[in-house]
């Protein structure tokens, strides 16, 4: 059984935003759009989004970790939000585990965002359906792009290659391997939703110095005689003493 | 959660329709074990029906606005296997249903002896009508307090507290109403009435308190740490993504202050439990003035108390949306 | 199981050409598709060895940007009687705007060319514009480098001959060790991106030096948080420490920088400060002849430098034969950072020695012991072959943290002389210069240095901008005055090789050093985010003088939308966008090159121009005709090019010469590269080749490329260089030890005038020196306690971003962000409304609490604030009443002993935005929550498109 989803590696991710913007601009024209805006040029432009990034202080000053947490539908395993629906416009596809609405036959009742923790589906005030992040399903199955870009666009996107697509149920897929030796971690585990996403944490390299590698017998001060060498007639052991 | 004034209202009425219908059949089996004085079967049976169906039409009515999508409401009931929502919607109509035709077989005094009970009591259209009306009103309270119950991560709301007080609340401020309702249409009844709905309300009050009681010392399950995985008592949100607001800020966020929380929470225990068994206790009499004001003031007060049930609800997803920058 | 939404093949695009982005200053490859004709989706060209795919939040709305409402669709002019800035135009036709233009320039031209200023903000096409300047004759041209960056490129070039910037970057492919300083996101921003998410994957160690923690440097494994302006403080105590234990790569320096050479140290001589040489020079030539000495460990005597088997003493103190005193250069660098200890440097930057002392021993270390060997056989300009390249892994990014304070120069120089220490230098692991760089130290190019160069219907007899080597390179009068409205290779600025656009409005304002006629702006919002002191300059653009003429007579803007500068035009010329026009970005300009050699690339129209839109470059190419500029038309007048892509093929810098913008597919039939002749084909070259021309160097041709002597020659036998001479790194710099000279009365070349002796002597010093940046000497720190700076935000482009539809949602305003500790002594809660004030002028904003800010710093994120009204956005938009522009807090000028000088770089004229100090407090109760300062707003103009209220954008569907 399949299951897709998108790992999202905090350790690279500089929170540029690309994978926003490259969602909107795919979704909006593709079959999750339009995705609306509102005042668009006004006071408090608000519109519809599948992948917001977020940004956390951890720590105080000066120990501050900045975090850039992006965070889209998380295609829980068990996703609550699909239950509780009344017209069954939210499912979870058998085949990859993708959880979708069905614009089509959603009423805009919102019960399903309730039912999300995570807050990962917005209503699009436009078409008043719900809306939520796709996996961008109609680019990965799209036979017409080339291979390289069946894709979620947001995986194209990004820079820092922070964000990994694939099959979380394959042990070998290169998500499932980034998850088990990277520390891969699912998003507020104590609701049993077990969200298909993970995120890979922060991973820090340090040097370390021993106080007797700093001077090496190669020392350029001593070519430069700043080093410089006992003389030959200093008084050593064998002065004063024989074994 | 931001309150909706569409479910504020459909909760409410519908509430507060189920619990006038289950004050009405009430009265009608004391009266069938002679309990009670036979009331004016069209006057209040019908008119009382009629009654309870406008404030649940009005309620359903409500729900609408609360759709983006009303023309397509009903495809919400597909899914009855899985959602109470569903099962709302199936539920209600149903109910409505049963209201109107309990009603009608009032109104057209139609009570054919269908059965006899061991104890030699006839069963008509009216009872059978009334028990299955009485199995759906509850069947309505607990499909509407389980949308709100089954959530697991909105611990305000995940508790049997919130099927009770759904209950408790609408049966409270039905049979309120149906005491109101009975100084016109059956004064003998008002007593009985406004006693049931006294004891109602207290109960509700007490049942109230307790999940209020309850909920504030909620431990939120999510914090932070679980929501973004990251490990360290220290960690406050810089921005959200986006500053012009978004589906998730208005939806989940009441924006309301504190205090003003404070003073409506306040307020409906004024409002909803306290004012009105004064006024049903003075009322008992037969005041229809004051058993009208009891009912207007309990059914403020309900609004208020549903307005709050929503607004202190605290969804684990508002951790993500604290700060925008 | 329900079926999938539909999706069916239209969902993606009929059609997909590829271009070059520029929703930045990075020129990432780009695919744009579209449905109907109209943008569906635009993704990264994963063929394009730029960007390799990826995109950024900006290109990847850059539909937007196209369909945007604040575009100007229609050439405009002040209504007639109606005052500027007031906003009122009316439409005209082309050809009313050029022969407007065109009458006005010819009479300048014949009369004073120097009456006409041109100055051009962030665009890429520095090589055409700043042509048509030169072959109009006016000296008073720049582009956006000296208020941008300058200090990295000077700083760098006069040291190293290259620079960070769009001329070389770090090789994090091979490095183990990276520094990154005072950088926010910067032009390499998609390839900085890709490298950086490597590097920490193959387990690299990443250090930001920053007062601030964001963006990239939230990703650092180590933050070191710095006050600002004290990094000069900061590189001196590494030396120090580096120096101290020895961790230098002696061989390196000895062989390929002028550590070894001896300089004359007998201050009574003529020739104290320099150089001895063996014999007096005589070619002049902007290469260094290898005339200098070493003094020889074997034989104890000087000896010419790289004598064969010589091996000089980089320490001690020598005697010629005749007795003059000297010391090599090493030596000087040594005794300069003496006292620049740990704990000194500790006291002024913040962090503590410790911290510092374990910076240089990790640096130091990690070079000496981790090397690297690549099996490539090069030979060195001495002709010493060598079977490897190796490299020591130690790579730094600094950009303008460094460059924007007015000590940057001083500290640039002690980064790359820092960077040399550890043999970094085009070397795998640490720095790798782009081609065209590296270049001679200084670079060939000069500006004329006599007022007579410019001259009445005569091209500019030398270019608009150059490399002083000396100060006979000074582009003064006589009377040593300078002769560019904006002071530029005068004595006030004498390396100020980008110009100094940021005060040519002032100048020309008052006059001083002269009043000129036409000003035209090309891509620069100079009324907002890039001019320093918003308020005054914008009166000072509407300012008359006695007779009720405006001060600046005539302004022209050309622009794609409606920025806050176009309120100020008397013409407005609307551009096109990047979709809609040809474009180049050239090695005559700053081309996209890769380490591994020259890159060039093109813009290609995909859609055309929106309304009447015109790209510049068909402007100055239709100008340049109609004022027969000899470029541009033939020996009889007659036009020469059809349009700007004719042009681009056809124009060679000398008839003959193979030299022209494109390096790609030249000669007849496209088959040579660099030079050959015109290829009337190129375009669809180009275009066929994703729109970049790559040429990849032989592998031994890629490294140590200063004395590499296979490239050097290549370089010069493509006419890259004139020279092949190696390029040694000056840890020493005789150039500014000239100027010091000089204004120590020394020598024979010209002389500062007597108010800017001082200035001179003090900051030309040939050894990089710690100074306080030059606001905080006229400020009285308590009274103004934080430093308040500006950083770019990822998902925004200066101010032009602020009318597209999905990045304003983003950013719609800004906050200064203050650390809480600080905020809360001043009795100020995260989201308070708090007044910020400098010396200068105040703003009224919002604050928020962090954690990630240096304690004694402020910041914001740039020119997210915008002014009412301004990019067709409603004059309620966020952007205007909760956004601010820090600009208003700086000054463009300085007290200087009773007179006024620019707030720059003494020494380049780099504009030092990030020296402002500042003072906040909660505003008082019953001030409203809206900006300060707020200025009235501006309308739509004619032929602009409304705004909706809604957008559903659907590409392709609604049209
Ligand atoms: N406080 C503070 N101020 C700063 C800085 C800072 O860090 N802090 N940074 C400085 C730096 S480094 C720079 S480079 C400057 C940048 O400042 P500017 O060069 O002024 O850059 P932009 O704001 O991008 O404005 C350029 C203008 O170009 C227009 N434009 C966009 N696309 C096109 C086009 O295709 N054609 C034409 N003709 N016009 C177009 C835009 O509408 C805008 O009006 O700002 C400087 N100002
Ligand atoms: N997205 C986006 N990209 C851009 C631009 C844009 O507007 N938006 N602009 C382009 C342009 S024109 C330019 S010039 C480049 C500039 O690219 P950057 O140099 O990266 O730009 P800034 O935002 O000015 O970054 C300055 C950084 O230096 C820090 N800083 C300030 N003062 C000091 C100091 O004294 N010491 C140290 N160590 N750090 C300090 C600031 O906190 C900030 O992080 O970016 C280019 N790229
Ligand atoms: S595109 Fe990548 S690096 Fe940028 S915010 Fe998204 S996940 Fe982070
Ligand atoms: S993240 Fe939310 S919307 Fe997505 S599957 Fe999980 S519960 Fe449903
Ligand atoms: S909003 Fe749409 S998808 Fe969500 S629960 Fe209601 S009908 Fe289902
Ligand atoms: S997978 Fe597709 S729909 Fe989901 S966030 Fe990424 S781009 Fe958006
Ligand atoms: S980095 Fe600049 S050029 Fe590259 S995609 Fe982003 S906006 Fe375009
Ligand atoms: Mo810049």
């Amino acid at each position: 059984m399949t299951q897709l989803a998108l790992v999202i590696d905090l350790n690279v991710c500089v929170g540029c935003h690309a994978c926003v913007t490259s969602c909107k601009e795919w979704n909006t024209s593709g079959s999750a759009g339009p995705m609306g805006d509102q005042n668009p040029y006004g006071a408090d432009p608000t519109g519809t989004f599948f992948n917001r990034v977020q940004t956390f202080e951890v720590g105080e000053f000066p120990n501050t970790e900045t975090v850039h947490f992006p965070k889209s539908c998380l295609h829980c395993e068990e996703p609550p939000c699909v239950p509780v629906c009344p017209t069954g416009a939210s499912y979870k596809r058998k085949e990859d585990g993708i959880v979708l609405v069905d614009y089509d036959k959603c009423i805009g009742c919102k019960y399903c965002s309730w039912a999300c923790p995570y807050g990962a589906r917005e209503l699009d005030e436009q078409q008043k359906v719900m809306k939520k992040c796709t996996l961008c399903v109609d680019r990965i199955y799209d036979m017409t792009m080339a291979p390289e870009d069946r894709k979620p666009s947001c995986v194209k996107a990004c820079p820092t290659s922070a964000r990994l697509f694939g099959d979380v149920h394959d042990p070998e897929s290169a998500v499932s391997v980034a998850i088990r030796e990277s520390g891969g971690y699912a998003l507020m585990p104590e609701w049993g939703t077990h969200p298909a996403n993970h995120y890979l944490p922060r991973r820090k390299t340090r040097i370390k110095i021993h106080e007797d590698e700093l001077e090496r017998a190669d020392n350029p001060l001593k070519v430069d005689r700043q080093l410089p060498k006992p003389g030959m007639a200093e008084p050593t052991l064998d002065d004063v003493t024989t074994w | 959660m931001h309150p909706a004034f569409s479910v504020i209202f459909l909760t409410t009425l519908i509430g507060a329709a189920q619990g006038l219908f289950l004050a009405l059949f009430t009265a009608q089996s004391y009266a069938a074990f002679k309990l009670l004085p036979q009331p004016d079967a069209h006057a209040f049976y019908g008119q009382g029906s009629l009654l309870a169906l406008v404030l649940a039409a009005l309620g359903l009515g409500a729900s609408f606005f609360h759709l983006g999508h009303p023309e397509r409401a009903w495809r919400a009931a597909s899914q009855w296997r899985t959602s109470w929502l569903s099962r709302e919607v199936i539920v209600l109509p149903a109910f409505m249903g049963l209201v109107f035709l309990y009603g009608l077989a009032h109104w057209l005094e139609w009570h054919p002896v269908l059965t006899t009970l061991p104890g030699g009591l006839p069963v008509d259209p009216t009872a059978i009508l009334g028990v299955a009306g009485t199995v759906l009103a509850f069947a309505l309270f607990v499909c509407t307090a389980m949308i709100y119950a089954c959530l697991k991560f909105l611990a305000e709301w995940h508790s049997p507290l919130t099927v009770a007080n759904y209950i408790l609340l609408g049966g409270a401020s039905g049979f309120t109403l149906a005491a109101a309702f009975a100084t016109q249409t059956a004064p003998e009844l008002v007593g009985f009435l406004a006693g049931w709905a006294a004891i109602i309300t207290a109960v509700g009050f007490v049942s109230r308190c307790a999940s209020l009681y309850r909920n504030c010392r909620l431990k939120p399950k999510s914090t932070l740490r679980t929501a973004i995985g990251v490990k360290h008592p220290k960690i406050v949100q810089k921005t959200q993504g986006f500053m012009g607001g978004s589906f998730n800020t208005r939806e989940f966020f009441h924006g309301k202050s504190v205090a003003l929380l404070r003073s409506i929470k306040w307020f409906f225990l004024l409002a909803a439990f306290l004012l009105p068994l004064a006024l049903l206790v003075i009322g008992m009499q037969g005041g229809a003035a004051v058993l009208a004001m009891a009912f207007l003031i309990q059914y403020l007060g309900l609004l208020a108390e549903r307005w709050f049930f929503f607004a202190q609800a605290n969804h684990p997803q508002n951790l993500y949306y604290q700060s925008i920058a | 199981m329900s079926p999938a939404p539909t999706f069916n093949h239209s969902a993606s695009a009929q059609e997909i050409k590829t271009t070059t982005c520029y929703m930045c200053a990075c020129r990432c490859g780009i695919r744009v598709h579209l449905r109907d004709g109209q943008v569906r989706y635009i993704d990264g060209n994963p063929d394009h060895p730029l960007n390799k795919g990826v995109i950024c939040a900006k290109g990847s709305s850059g539909i937007m940007k196209q369909y945007s409402p604040a575009r100007l669709l229609k050439p405009l002019k002040r209504k007639a009687g109606a005052e500027r800035g007031a906003g009122e135009f009316e439409e005209i036709e082309w050809e009313e705007a050029f022969s407007t233009l065109a009458e006005r320039l010819e009479k300048i031209r014949a009369t004073d060319p120097k009456k006409f200023a041109l100055f051009t903000g962030r665009d890429q096409m520095q090589a055409l514009t700043g042509m048509f300047a030169r072959q109009f004759g006016t000296p008073n041209y720049a582009a956006h480098g000296g208020f941008c960056s300058v200090n990295m490129a000077a700083g760098m070039i006069y040291t190293i001959g290259g620079s960070f910037w769009e001329f070389g970057g770090p090789d994090l492919d091979r490095a183990k060790l990276f520094v990154m300083i005072g950088t926010a996101e910067d032009h390499h921003s998609n390839p900085m991106k890709i490298a950086l998410s490597k590097f920490k994957r193959d387990g690299g160690r990443f250090i930001s030096i920053n007062p601030v923690r964001t963006g990239y440097s939230a990703i650092a494994d180590e933050w070191v948080p710095i006050r600002p302006g004290t990094d000069g403080a900061l590189l001196l105590a590494i030396i120090h420490e580096i120096i101290a234990t020895g961790l230098y790569d002696r061989e390196f320096l000895v062989q390929y920088s002028n550590a070894g050479q001896l300089v004359n140290v007998d201050e009574a001589n003529d020739e104290f400060g320099f150089f001895v040489r063996t014999e007096v020079p005589t070619e002049e030539a902007c290469y260094e002849p290898q005339d200098k000495l070493w003094w020889d460990r074997t034989t104890d005597r000087a000896v010419v430098t790289h004598k064969p088997g010589a091996d000089p003493f980089l320490l001690g103190e020598f005697k010629l034969p005749d007795g003059t005193p000297v010391k090599p250069a090493f030596q000087l660098l040594q005794e300069r950072v003496k006292d620049y200890t740990p704990e000194w440097a500790a006291q002024i930057t913040g962090i503590p020695a410790e911290t510092i002392r374990r910076l240089a021993h990790e640096m130091g270390v990690t070079a000496r012991d981790q090397r690297i060997e690549l099996p490539i056989a090069w030979t060195d300009s001495w002709g010493k072959e060598h079977d490897t390249v190796t490299g020591n892994p130690v790579a730094f990014h600094a950009m303008r943290g460094l460059a924007a304070h007015s000590n940057g120069f001083q500290t640039i120089r002690a980064m790359a002389i820092l960077m040399s220490l550890l043999g970094t230098i085009d070397r795998p692991g640490g720095f790798r210069h782009k081609a065209p760089f590296p270049r001679p130290i200084p670079p060939c190019a000069r500006t004329p240095n006599d007022p007579r160069a410019v001259q009445p219907n005569r091209p500019l007899d030398g270019m608009a901008l150059g490399w002083p080597s000396d100060p006979d390179d000074l582009f003064v009068n006589p009377d040593g005055s300078p002769v560019r409205i904006d002071k530029a290779f005068s004595w006030e600025y004498p390396l100020s090789v980008h110009g100094l656009m940021h005060n040519a409005i002032t100048n020309a304002w008052r006059g001083d050093p002269y009043r000129i006629d036409t000003l035209l702006i090309f891509m620069a919002n100079m009324a907002w985010n890039s001019t320093m002191n918003a308020v005054e300059v914008r009166k000072m653009l509407n300012d008359k003088d006695e007779k009720g003429e405006y001060k600046i007579p005539f302004l022209v803007v050309c622009d794609a939308f409606h920025s806050e500068m176009t309120a100020f035009a008397d013409l407005i010329l609307p551009d096109t966008t990047y979709l809609e026009r040809h474009d180049v970005m050239s090695m005559l300009d700053r081309p996209i090159s890769e380490f591994d050699g020259p890159v060039d690339s093109v813009r290609v129209p995909i859609l055309p121009p929106s309304g009447d839109c015109k790209p510049f470059q068909e402007v100055l190419i239709e100008l340049g005709t109609r004022l027969k500029l000899p470029a541009f038309v033939t020996k009889e007048g007659g036009r020469k090019f059809r349009d700007y892509p004719d042009f681009i093929v056809n124009w060679e810098s000398e008839p003959g010469s193979g030299i022209g913008f494109l390096a790609g597919w030249r000669g007849k039939g496209g088959e040579t590269s660099l030079r050959g002749e015109p290829n009337p084909n190129q375009w669809e070259m180009y275009k066929k080749n994703n729109c970049v021309f790559h040429y990849e160097l032989p592998k031994s041709y890629q490294y140590m490329r200063n004395w590499n002597k296979g490239y050097l020659e290549w370089s010069q036998r493509n006419r890259i260089t004139r020279y092949g001479e190696p390029i040694l790194i000056h840890l020493y710099s005789e150039v500014l030890q000239r100027f010091r000279a000089s204004a120590q009365g020394k020598g024979f070349s010209r002389k500062p005038p007597e108010n800017l002796k001082k200035r001179v002597e003090t900051y030309f010093d040939p050894l990089p020196f710690y100074y306080d940046p030059l606001e905080a000497q006229v400020t009285d720190k308590h009274a103004y306690p934080l430093a308040a700076v500006t950083q770019r935000p990822m998902a925004m482009y200066h101010s032009w971003d602020s009318q597209n539809a999905w990045l304003r949602q983003i950013h719609t305003h800004n906050y200064l962000y203050v650390n809480a500790q600080t905020a809360l002594r001043q009795g100020i809660d995260d989201g308070d409304w708090i007044w910020v004030e400098s010396q200068w002028g105040k703003v009224k904003c919002m604050a928020r609490h962090s954690e990630a800010v240096e304690p004694g710093t402020v910041w914001t994120w740039n020119a997210i604030g915008k002014a009412a009204g301004a990019w067709n956005l409603t004059p309620d938009a966020n952007e205007s009443q909760k956004g601010f522009l820090l600009n208003h807090l700086i000054s463009e000028e300085l007290p200087s002993g009773g007179a006024r000088i620019s707030n720059s770089d003494p020494i380049t004229g780099q504009a030092a935005w990030y020296d402002v100090r500042v003072r906040i407090s909660k505003v008082g109760a019953g001030e409203t929550a809206v900006t300060s300062p707020q200025f009235e707003a501006m309308k739509p103009y004619p032929g602009m498109k409304s705004r909706s209220s809604l957008l559903a954008f659907f590409g392709g569907k609604f049209k």
